[in-house]
C-alpha cells in the first residue's frame, strides 16, 4: 500500500541514507548453540557472528531492541532505511544489494517472490513460526508463509480531533469523507488509499476494487472532483495534528494512536464502507550475505516479547500470538490499534490490482491532484 | 603559471595537450550522454509487465499519451493535464528567477563595493547553504513558516491567523528563491566584482541621473552574470521536486513530481522517460532562447552552455 506511508521523514531516505552501525560491543561471543529463551529447536541457532543487513521504512523499528538483539545474538545490525514499497523493489530489481532482510508490504511481497527476488526460508517452520497469529497465515501474498514472516499490520482510516472540530464526529463512511468540506482535513499522497476510498464510497465491493470497468472509475473521479482538501501530503500527519493545524484527515491507525497519546481528543473512523488492511513482512532477498544470521533475525523478532516491543515503538499491531502481554496498555486498550469486535467485518486487504487497474488508479489520482 | 612554465610543459604558448580534455570527455559521456540516451531510450520502450523497469518492446504510445487521453467514458480527447503542469513549472521557475535576480543585484552589488576583507567573509557567508543538504534546509524552512512557526507565530498576534503560507503554492516559491538565491549573486557579484566604479562616477560627474546611472552604466555592465544567474536559476528550478513536495502540500505539481509518480507508484518508467525528453526539449529551447536574447543585447555570444 502506502507508497510513503510511513511516518515522518520520507524524505530522509533519498538524501541522506542512513547507515547507522548499532552497537558497540558485538562479535565478542564466540557461536555457541543452545541458552538464550524459544531455543527449543537444537537445529537452529540462536546465535552467531558477522552482521545483519536490515532494509526497512524510515522510523519503523526501535533502536533500542537492535542493541538488544546484538546482546542476545552476538549479531551486529546494520539498518539501511527506504521510503516506499516502489524505492524498496527497484533496489532489489538492479541486483545484489547486501541486505540480509528487508521489510516490504503485502502486495510487494506478491510481487517479489513473482520476479523471483526472494529466499525461500520458510518462517513458519522457524522455531517461533508456530507463534504467526492465524489471521496472518493464509494470506493472499504468501499462503504458507514460505518467504515472508509477519511484521507490523494496521489499517487506513480517518482520524478525527472531535474536540478541535466536532462536526468530524458526524463523519461515519467514506463518502461522508468526501462530501462533508470541513476546514483543516488532509488527505494521504498514496493513489492506491485515495482511489480505492472513492471506489468504496462510491459503491464498489472491497472484493471488487481492481475492478477495470471504467464506469466505476468515473463516478470516483466525479465525487472526487469536489473534494478539495487543505493539505494532501502523506508524512507529516502527526505533527500537524499535535499543532492543531489538522483536525481531520486520512490516517493510518498506527499514526493515528501516537496522535492520541499527545491529543487525546483525537478518534479513529471505520468508515462504513469498509478500509484497507495493509501488512508489512520480513523477507530474504535472494543473495543475502548472511542468510543464517537473517533467519536468527526473523526468529528472534518473532518472539513474542521483541515484537511487541517494536509494536510499543511504531504504534501498530503484530503478527505474532501472544505479544499483547508484552503490550503497553495504551496501545492494547486503544480501539485504532486492537480493532474492536464489530468492526472487523470493515477490514479487508489493500488491493493489489493488475497494470490495467493500476493504470485506471493513476488516471484518476492525478487528474485529481491536477484539479486542486 | 608563467609563460616559461607553459613552454616547458607543451612547447607552444597557449596549448595545452588534448590529453587534459579527457576527464570533461569521460565525465560528460558517464554523468550525463548515457543517463540521456537511457532516457530517450527507454521512453520508446514498453513497460514491465510486473514490477519495475521496461519491456525491450518497441512501443511509441508514451509519447502519444502526453497529449492524448483515453477518458474514463471511452472517448478519447485532448489532455491537457501534463502540459497544465508543464506551464505550472515554467510560472514557478519563471517567478523564482525573477524575484531572485530582484534581490541579487543589489546583494552583489553591495558586496562588490565592500573593502576586500569583508568582500570574502560576505561571499563565504552567500555560499555558507552549501554546506548543509537541501532536505535539511527544506525541512528548516518549512519549520520557518509553519503556522507555530515563528512567521506563523507572528501572524497569529497580528490577527492574520486564517492566512496560511506553508502547504500553499507561495511555500513552495519561497522555497525555491530561498535554496536558488545564491547561484544568481554570484555570477552576478563576479559581473559587479570587475564593474569600475570610476565609470559610475563618471556619469554623474557628466550629470546624469542615479536611476540613469544604474539603467545605462551599471545594468549594461553586469548583464552577462545576470544571464548566467537567469540560466544557473531557471533550468534547475524546472527540475526541482523537493520544495512542490514538502511545502506545497500537494497542491503544487511541478513536472518533476509526475516523473517521480511515474517511476515510482504509477510504475511506467517509459511515460516517465518521455515526460523527461519532452522537459530536455523545452529546457534545450529556452536555453537558445537565453542565449539569442543574450547576443541580441550585448551584441556577443552568451557562453554559459
Amino acid at each position: 500500500m502506502g507508497s510513503n506511508k510511513k511516518r515522518l521523514a520520507s524524505f530522509a531516505a533519498i538524501a541522506a541514507v542512513t547507515t547507522m552501525l548499532l552497537s558497540a560491543c558485538g562479535g565478542s561471543t564466540t557461536a555457541s548453540s543452545t541458552a538464550a529463551a524459544g531455543g527449543s529447536t537444537a537445529a537452529f541457532p540462536t546465535k552467531g557472528t558477522g552482521e545483519v543487513h536490515l532494509y526497512n521504512w524510515t522510523d519503523y523499528i526501535d533502536p533500542e531492541q537492535l542493541k538488544a538483539f546484538t546482546a542476545d545474538t552476538g549479531i551486529k545490525v546494520i539498518l539501511d532505511t527506504f521510503d516506499s514499497n516502489e524505492t524498496a523493489l527497484a533496489k532489489l530489481q538492479s541486483g545484489a544489494t547486501g541486505y540480509d532482510v528487508v521489510f516490504p508490504s503485502d502486495y510487494m511481497v506478491k510481487q517479489m517472490i513473482e520476479l523471483n527476488l526472494l529466499e525461500k526460508v520458510s518462517p513458519a517452520t522457524f522455531p517461533n513460526g508456530s507463534k504467526i497469529k492465524s489471521n496472518m497465515m493464509g494470506v493472499y501474498w504468501d499462503a504458507n508463509r514460505d518467504y515472508s514472516a509477519p511484521w507490523m499490520y494496521g489499517s487506513t482510516g480517518i482520524a478525527c480531533n472531535t474536540k478541535a472540530e466536532p462536526k468530524c464526529s458526524s463523519i461515519k463512511s467514506w463518502k461522508d469523507w468526501f462530501t462533508v468540506g470541513l476546514p483543516k482535513m488532509d488527505s494521504l499522497k498514496d493513489q492506491t488509499e485515495v482511489v480505492s476510498a472513492a471506489l468504496r464510497a462510491t459503491g464498489v465491493a472491497a472484493a471488487d476494487l481492481c475492478t477495470t470497468d471504467k464506469a466505476k472509475y468515473a463516478a470516483a473521479l466525479d465525487l472526487l472532483k469536489g473534494f478539495k482538501p487543505a493539505v494532501i501530503d502523506s508524512d507529516s500527519g502527526i505533527e500537524r495534528v499535535i499543532a492543531g493545524t489538522s483536525n481531520v484527515r486520512m490516517a493510518w491507525n498506527g499514526s493515528t494512536h501516537r496522535m492520541k497519546e499527545k491529543v487525546p481528543s483525537v478518534e479513529y473512523i471505520y468508515p462504513s464502507e469498509g478500509l484497507n488492511l495493509w501488512a508489512d513482512n520480513m523477507v530474504v532477498p535472494v543473495g543475502a550475505p548472511d542468510l543464517d544470521n537473517a533467519k536468527i533475525f526473523i526468529n528472534w523478532m518473532m518472539d513474542p516479547k521483541n515484537i511487541a516491543a517494536e509494536s510499543n515503538f511504531t504504534g501498530y499491531d503484530n503478527g505474532i500470538t501472544g505479544s499483547d502481554a508484552f503490550m503497553s496498555d495504551s496501545l492494547k486498550n486503544d480501539p485504532a490499534v486492537v480493532v474492536p469486535a464489530d468492526k472487523v467485518a470493515l477490514l479487508s486487504p489493500t488491493p493489489a490490482c493488475d497494470q490495467t487497474a493500476r493504470d485506471l488508479y493513476t488516471q484518476v489520482f492525478t487528474t485529481w491532484l491536477g484539479a486542486q | 603559471m608563467s609563460k616559461k612554465h607553459v613552454k616547458q610543459l607543451e612547447g607552444r604558448p597557449g596549448q595545452t595537450s588534448p590529453l587534459l580534455a579527457l576527464p570533461t570527455v569521460i565525465f560528460l559521456t558517464i554523468g550525463i550522454g548515457i543517463p540521456i540516451l537511457v532516457t530517450i531510450i527507454y521512453s520508446f520502450l514498453d513497460r514491465a509487465e510486473i514490477g519495475m523497469g521496461v519491456k525491450w518492446h518497441f512501443n511509441p504510445t508514451s509519447y502519444k499519451s502526453l497529449f492524448i487521453i483515453e477518458n474514463l467514458d471511452g472517448t478519447t480527447g485532448f489532455d491537457s493535464r501534463w502540459i497544465k503542469v508543464l506551464w505550472n513549472s515554467f510560472l514557478y521557475s519563471g517567478i523564482t528567477t525573477i524575484v531572485t535576480a530582484i534581490f541579487s543585484i543589489p546583494i552583489a552589488m553591495w558586496i562588490a563595493t565592500r573593502d576586500e576583507n569583508k568582500r570574502n567573509i560576505l561571499l563565504a557567508a552567500v555560499t555558507l547553504p552549501f554546506w548543509i543538504s537541501i532536505l535539511i534546509r527544506t525541512y528548516g524552512i518549512r519549520q520557518i513558516i509553519d503556522d507555530n512557526g515563528p512567521i506563523g507565530t507572528i501572524m497569529h498576534k497580528l490577527g492574520y491567523a486564517h492566512y496560511h503560507i506553508i502547504y500553499t503554492p507561495t511555500a513552495t516559491l519561497i522555497g525555491l528563491v530561498y535554496v536558488f538565491l545564491p547561484f544568481m549573486i554570484l555570477p552576478i557579484y563576479s559581473s559587479a566584482e570587475r564593474f569600475d566604479f570610476r565609470m559610475a562616477e563618471a556619469a554623474y560627474d557628466l550629470g546624469a541621473r542615479r536611476w540613469t546611472v544604474l539603467r545605462r552604466i551599471v545594468l549594461p555592465s553586469i548583464r552577462p552574470g545576470i544571464i548566467a544567474g537567469i540560466a544557473l536559476v531557471f533550468i534547475p528550478a524546472l527540475g526541482s521536486f523537493l520544495q512542490s513536495d514538502m511545502l506545497g502540500g500537494g497542491k503544487t505539481n511541478m513536472i518533476a513530481n509526475v516523473i517521480a509518480l511515474n517511476f515510482g507508484q504509477a510504475r511506467n518508467w517509459p511515460f516517465g522517460c518521455a515526460l523527461s525528453v519532452l522537459l530536455i526539449a523545452l529546457t534545450l529551447g529556452f536555453v537558445k532562447l537565453i542565449q539569442w536574447i543574450g547576443k541580441k543585447s550585448t551584441g556577443e555570444k552568451v557562453s554559459f552552455i
